[in-house]
């Protein structure tokens, strides 16, 4: 129940939308933030509610027939990492619409609707369990941000929404085929027809099969991710969408892709996943240093911190492949600070682009004069995004790192570089905008963050903080779903960890220090 | 002990509301009296804690600990000895190694705190509360470095000291020359922590753990990797690289001179007495590790000495008081390196300490010359200071005794033991320490005699052109007037730490006056065991006596020298740097590293950079615009086809390229029926699919 009531409240709040005149423009702001907040606080007792110690792999599971000729099913329920993501996404879509409030004024009740639509579309795909209703909403997400980018967009507006809309539909064609291939398979292995992505889970299906459904999957989502070579989309969607849109889209749309990685292929194709890591892990390293060179050479912002989010979706992904259980949570907790640091990154272009109408950043130069509290905040989220420790990258980025050298020093190596790198082009940036003198007088009478504004920050500060410093409550929530897929994908660690844990101590622990050397608690 | 936590968490506290408060609301006074209140209550607290550790019975036991929770939560991982568990706890820990950090960043850092609340008077309230806002948090990530009981807090330390060195390099952000110098510092850093990284998750890999003492205790029992270069010489190697970033070695040095684009008690603190030396101190921190591979300690020592001798060199001809400073830093680091790469660990520490005192001592003087000139840095426009600034002159001068290595000071002691060390172990690096300690008081007489002696040159004209040191945020301010002595809160830290410099040497007596309490303090934590073990071969005490006599002498002779240069006939300087003049520009321009990195590293990055983003641009992108092209192309193609109402035969050309043309077919018009269409195409396609796989 609680999870449809999540999915439905940004509805209602676009269908009161639908009914309100258009001239009450107050009125309509009001009622999007509401419905936006409103559907914050609704998932919020998922945070509490959710038990990791429980033996399910999914809780609040709701069932109801909904196509039954062809067995598709309302199946919705959560595990660990879509409960995170779901709260991430509700929080995400808050801060969005409250950015907006200023930053558009055309067609604002259009606007608000597209958001909300795109909200229950995320909110959606993380919550099915029924691969038909995934699909459904992996494609209702595209249509509100193809009008997000289109309409209240920039310059090129309309060959950034096209381009965004139609290569990601070519990648989703695919991904159906695929599901149908296994729901195919299914039908002629237990003589049912089903789109429940439980079963499917317990299902060996042939290898040959597995690689030709991976590849299909693979196309889907790494162009969602983007993965190198399938990247160039994100830039120039990124670029034109408004701020609200570069918003959801880097904080959430990117994860639908990796969430399809770790919902779908992995545990369902255990097989073909093992085979294709080398190749997904040449993919991802090239995407970490090219995504960061690419980012280096911008004199566009925006286009920068694109370009930045390909280089960090890289460390996701390879993270995820790497199949070890530091690797897979690095890349879970990644992908949430990849939504904070770099949601907040775009925001914080939204902020002065708001003012001065431009994303250039030779534009810029000197901004921490006139906006101390912007360089301040906008200091602390490049420090997040290039992974300083105690913040909240560094978590992620150090879990992949060992998951990732654990299986190869090379890959981890390669991998590293992207953390030089990204503080190259992060601080050059930075410099470049905020330090310095003012060169253009248009920006001496620049006004620093409003409450409003300063309001849209905060719970992004938080989180980056906790992540850093306390990560233990979100690897907890995390760890079953880690646990199951490892079991899934690296039989071999399971057991060696489940052995590990009921062996004596770690015998290269030192007697006088028991700190750090425990043996394994985190797996159950 | 829950004690040990306040150590840190005080200038936190400090920086805490400083930052949120203090630069909109505090004024001037209250700033500074924060600043240096939580600063000196982390220094009784450290203090306390130190005595409470030694209470406790000398040897391996005298440790306090205290873990706050788990950081990384403990997760399964593959290790080279099975599935082991990688975790990191919040844990700190107080041992006799990192009691010698704390009080010696405590005390010096407090001293500075207080020079600085009249050095940098002359700032708007909101700046100053910024600088001691970074300042503080500096103090914080500093004592959390030393006192981290594992890899992971101690690399919190790391970076956190590398973003407030950042900060306050740029700390005049709107010079470009800050900017840049800072943004230099960190992407340096970074490149060592690259090796860090790597390195401890190789030190994982090999032994299970990230914790200082579990790791030392599973190497011990690991074969010394005389001759092979296995796991555990990689692991020593790549941390060295992380060493190499913090503490400016070669060949990662290059970022340190440009540091001195901040202000001058951040020179002291941060680029002279504390943070440089953390790369010293990881080392320190894993003697045992380290020994386990001495070809990489041999690689130590050489990168040491080099290090040392080259930046010597450098500094020999540098005109910005500041600058030779710098480059001595790097080169007395280097003499830190060259210690610990022959295994005197023990020695690599007491120099660390001594020079804290003596160099902080130095830059602080070096500012205060600088606040008495408003400005001023060139030391050509300088000489004859001492008469208006008596007690910085005097303090100063105690500090280059101290550093030439002159008895009693303290330079004396440490050095002394180093290059003992050296002699015992490896003759010709000892030769190049010889060499370098000849220069070191060469060019430290040099700065005393540029500044405090012979007669006063007027300052150049240009001299408000000059720049440096953000002159036209303040010190400018003040005009031509004469030099003058500093304030009490200036003096008052330099007569103090002259006093260091002079007495804390006694705590290392060599061997033959009965040996040093410092290290035999340390000692439990350094130990080797009987492993590699302190050096090779022991000295008798005639070599000793030798070997101190004769580097007394030949530091004597490079100050005799120096005076004779820059005082007594000035002329002869000038006319060896005419005779030499191509040494002498090669070593003014400082050997061409940073002209030699900006051509290769810097801009080969930037080439690849716009390389890559072209490519993006024009081949990974023109695939894509060429397929819509292309699509959009045969759709028209085949519409066209259809009107005309060509044979069936064409008709089934067209049809297969408006079958292929599934996605972008309809780019121009509505999105639905594209939808549809390549629903249902793919239904079509996957039948084929599923006939074949079948």
């Amino acid at each position: 129940m609680s999870l449809t009531l999540i999915l439905l409240t940004p509805l209602v709040g676009a269908l009161v939308l639908l009914a309100m005149p258009r001239r009450l423009e107050g009125g309509i702001k009001i009622v999007a933030n509401v419905a936006a907040w409103a559907g914050f606080l609704v998932s919020l007792p998922l945070w509490w509610q959710f038990d990791p110690s429980s033996a399910d792999q999914f809780q609040f599971v709701t069932r109801s027939p909904w196509i039954p000729s062809i067995g598709a099913e309302y199946h919705t329920g959560i595990d660990g990492f879509s409960a995170l993501l779901v709260l991430l996404t509700t929080l995400m879509g808050g801060i969005a619409i409250t950015a907006s409030w200023s930053a558009v004024s055309l067609r604002i009740k259009e606007y608000y609707i597209a958001l909300l639509v795109l909200q229950t579309g995320v909110i959606g795909a993380f919550i099915a369990l029924d691969l038909l209703l995934f699909f459904l909403f992996f494609e209702v997400m595209l249509v509100p941000m193809y009008f997000l980018i289109g309409i209240w967009g920039s310059d090129r507006r309309l060959y950034s929404a096209i381009k965004f809309f139609l290569y990601t539909l070519v990648g989703s064609v695919v991904l159906l085929l695929g599901i149908l291939a296994l729901y195919f398979h299914l039908h002629a292995v237990t003589g049912v027809y089903s789109f429940d992505v439980t079963r499917y889970y317990t299902l060996d299906v042939p290898p040959r099969l597995q690689f030709w459904v991976f590849l299909a999957f693979f196309l889907g989502f790494s162009i969602k991710v983007p993965m190198f070579p399938f990247h160039t989309w994100l830039p120039d969607a990124h670029t034109d969408a408004p701020t609200a849109g570069s918003v959801i889209l880097a904080a959430l749309l990117l994860k639908a892709g990796t969430y399809g990685f770790f919902r779908f292929s992995m545990p369902m194709l255990p097989d073909a996943t093992r085979e294709a890591v080398p190749w997904i892990a040449l993919l991802s390293l090239i995407g970490i240093v090219y995504g960061a060179l690419c980012a280096m050479a911008q004199q566009d912002w925006k286009r920068l911190v694109a370009y930045s989010s390909v280089s960090h979706m890289g460390m996701v992904v390879l993270g995820l492949f790497a199949l070890t259980p530091t690797g897979i949570t690095g890349s879970l907790i990644q992908q949430i600070n990849h939504g904070v640091s770099t949601g907040a990154l775009f925001l914080l272009v939204g902020v002065v682009y708001e003012r001065r109408h431009t994303r250039q950043i030779d534009a810029y130069g000197g901004i921490a004069a006139v906006m101390p509290l912007y360089a301040a905040i906008f200091l602390l989220m490049t420090m997040s995004s290039i992974g300083l420790p105690a913040l909240n990258g560094f978590v992620g980025e150090v879990l992949i790192l060992q998951g990732t050298f654990v299986v190869s020093k090379v890959w981890a190596g390669v991998a590293g570089l992207g953390i030089i790198l990204g503080a190259a082009y992060m601080l050059w940036l930075y410099q470049r905008t905020m330090f310095g003198e003012i060169t253009h007088d248009e920006n001496r009478g620049l006004k620093d963050l409003g409450l409003r504004e300063v309001f849209t920050f905060v719970p992004l500060i938080i989180l980056a903080f906790w992540i850093g410093l306390y990560p233990k409550p979100f690897v907890d929530r995390l760890a079953p779903a880690v646990q199951r897929l490892v079991e899934r994908v690296s039989p071999e660690i399971a057991a060696g960890a489940a052995a590990a844990v009921h062996a004596v101590p770690d015998a290269h622990a030192a007697p006088a220090v028991p700190a750090t050397t425990h043996p394994a608690p985190g797996v159950h | 002990m829950v004690t040990l936590a306040w150590i840190p968490l005080l200038p936190a506290l400090g920086a805490l509301t400083l930052g949120v408060f203090g630069i909109r609301f505090f004024p001037k006074r209250l700033t500074a009296l924060l600043a240096c209140t939580t600063l000196t209550l982390s220094f009784v607290v450290s203090a306390f804690s130190v005595w409470q550790l030694v209470k406790l019975p000398a040897g391996e036991a005298r440790v306090l600990e205290f873990t706050l929770g788990a950081w990384l939560p403990a997760m399964a991982s593959p290790t080279s000895h099975g599935i082991g568990s990688f975790g990191v706890d919040w844990a700190l820990r107080l041992d006799a190694l990192s009691a010698v950090m704390i009080l010696m960043v405590t005390f010096v850092a407090s001293l500075i705190h207080i020079y600085a609340t009249a050095y940098m008077d002359h700032e708007e309230p909101g700046a100053y509360a910024r600088f001691f806002t970074y300042l503080n948090l500096f103090v914080f990530f500093m004592l959390t470095l030393v006192l981290g009981a594992n890899f992971f807090v101690l690399f919190v330390g790391w970076e956190g000291v590398g973003l407030c060195s950042y900060l306050l390099i740029g700390y005049w952000y709107q010079k470009n020359s800050a900017a840049n110098a800072g943004r230099k510092a960190f992407i340096v850093n970074r490149i060592g922590d690259w090796g860090f990284l790597l390195g401890v998750l190789l030190v994982f890999m090999t032994t299970g753990s990230v914790d200082f003492y579990a790791v030392r205790a599973a190497v011990e029992h690991m074969p010394i990797e005389t001759t092979t270069f296995a796991t555990l010489s990689a692991a020593c190697l790549l941390l060295f690289v992380g060493a190499t970033g913090k503490s400016a070695q070669l060949p990662l040095f290059v970022w340190l001179p440009d540091a001195m684009e901040g202000p001058t008690p951040v020179s002291a603190l941060i680029h002279a007495a504390t943070m440089v030396t953390a790369g010293v101190y990881l080392l320190c921190r894993n003697a045992m590790l380290f020994s386990h591979a001495p070809q990489v300690l041999e690689i130590v020592a050489v990168v040491g000495a080099l290090t040392a001798i080259v930046s010597a060199c450098i500094g020999l001809v540098q005109t910005d008081i500041k600058r030779v400073l710098a480059y001595s830093t790097v080169s007395q680091l280097g003499y830190m390196f060259l210690a610990a790469g022959v295994g005197a660990y023990g020695a690599a520490m007491f120099h660390l300490v001594t020079h804290a005192f003596f160099k902080a001592l130095l830059f602080l003087g070096s500012g205060s010359v600088i606040h008495g000139m408003s400005g001023e840095q060139d030391m050509r426009h300088m000489g004859g200071l001492r008469v208006f600034l008596p007690i910085t002159a005097v303090t100063m001068t105690i500090g280059a005794l101290a550093i030439a290595g002159i008895f009693p000071f303290a330079g004396f002691f440490s050095k002394d033991e180093i290059l003992a060390q050296a002699f015992a172990n490896n003759r010709p690096l000892w030769v190049l320490g010889v060499i370098t300690a000849a220069m070191t008081s060469f060019y430290t007489w040099r700065l005393v005699a540029l500044t405090f002696l012979g007669s006063r040159r007027e300052a150049a004209p240009a001299h408000d052109a000059h720049g440096a040191h953000g002159g036209g945020h303040g010190h400018g301010d003040h005009g031509h007037h004469a030099p003058h002595e500093s304030p009490i809160a200036m003096t008052g830290p330099l007569m103090v730490l002259a006093a260091g410099a002079t007495l804390i040497g006694w705590f290392g007596m060599p061997p033959v006056w009965g040996g040093s309490a410092f290290e035999h303090f340390i000692e439990p934590v350094i130990a080797t065991g009987a492993h590699g073990g302190e050096g090779g071969g022991h000295l008798s005490h005639a070599t000793e006596w030798t070997l101190m006599i004769f580097s007394v002498t030949v530091a004597l002779a490079a100050i005799w020298l120096a005076q004779r240069m820059f005082v007594q006939k000035p002329a002869i300087a000038d006319a060896m740097a005419a005779r030499f003049s191509t040494a002498h520009r090669w070593l003014t321009d400082k050997l061409y590293f940073d002209e030699l990195y900006g051509a290769t590293v810097v801009a080969g990055t930037y080439a690849v950079s716009r390389l890559s983003f072209w490519f993006d641009r024009t081949v990974v992108d023109g695939l894509v615009n060429g397929s819509a092209a292309m699509t959009v192309f045969s759709s028209w193609l085949s519409a066209l086809i259809d009107r005309r109402g060509v044979d069936g035969v064409v008709n089934g050309v067209g049809n297969t390229l408006h079958d292929a043309s599934f996605g972008f077919r309809r780019m121009h018009t509505g999105l639905t029926q594209n939808y549809a269409l390549a629903m249902v195409l793919g239904v079509v396609v996957f039948v084929g699919v599923y006939l074949v796989v079948r």
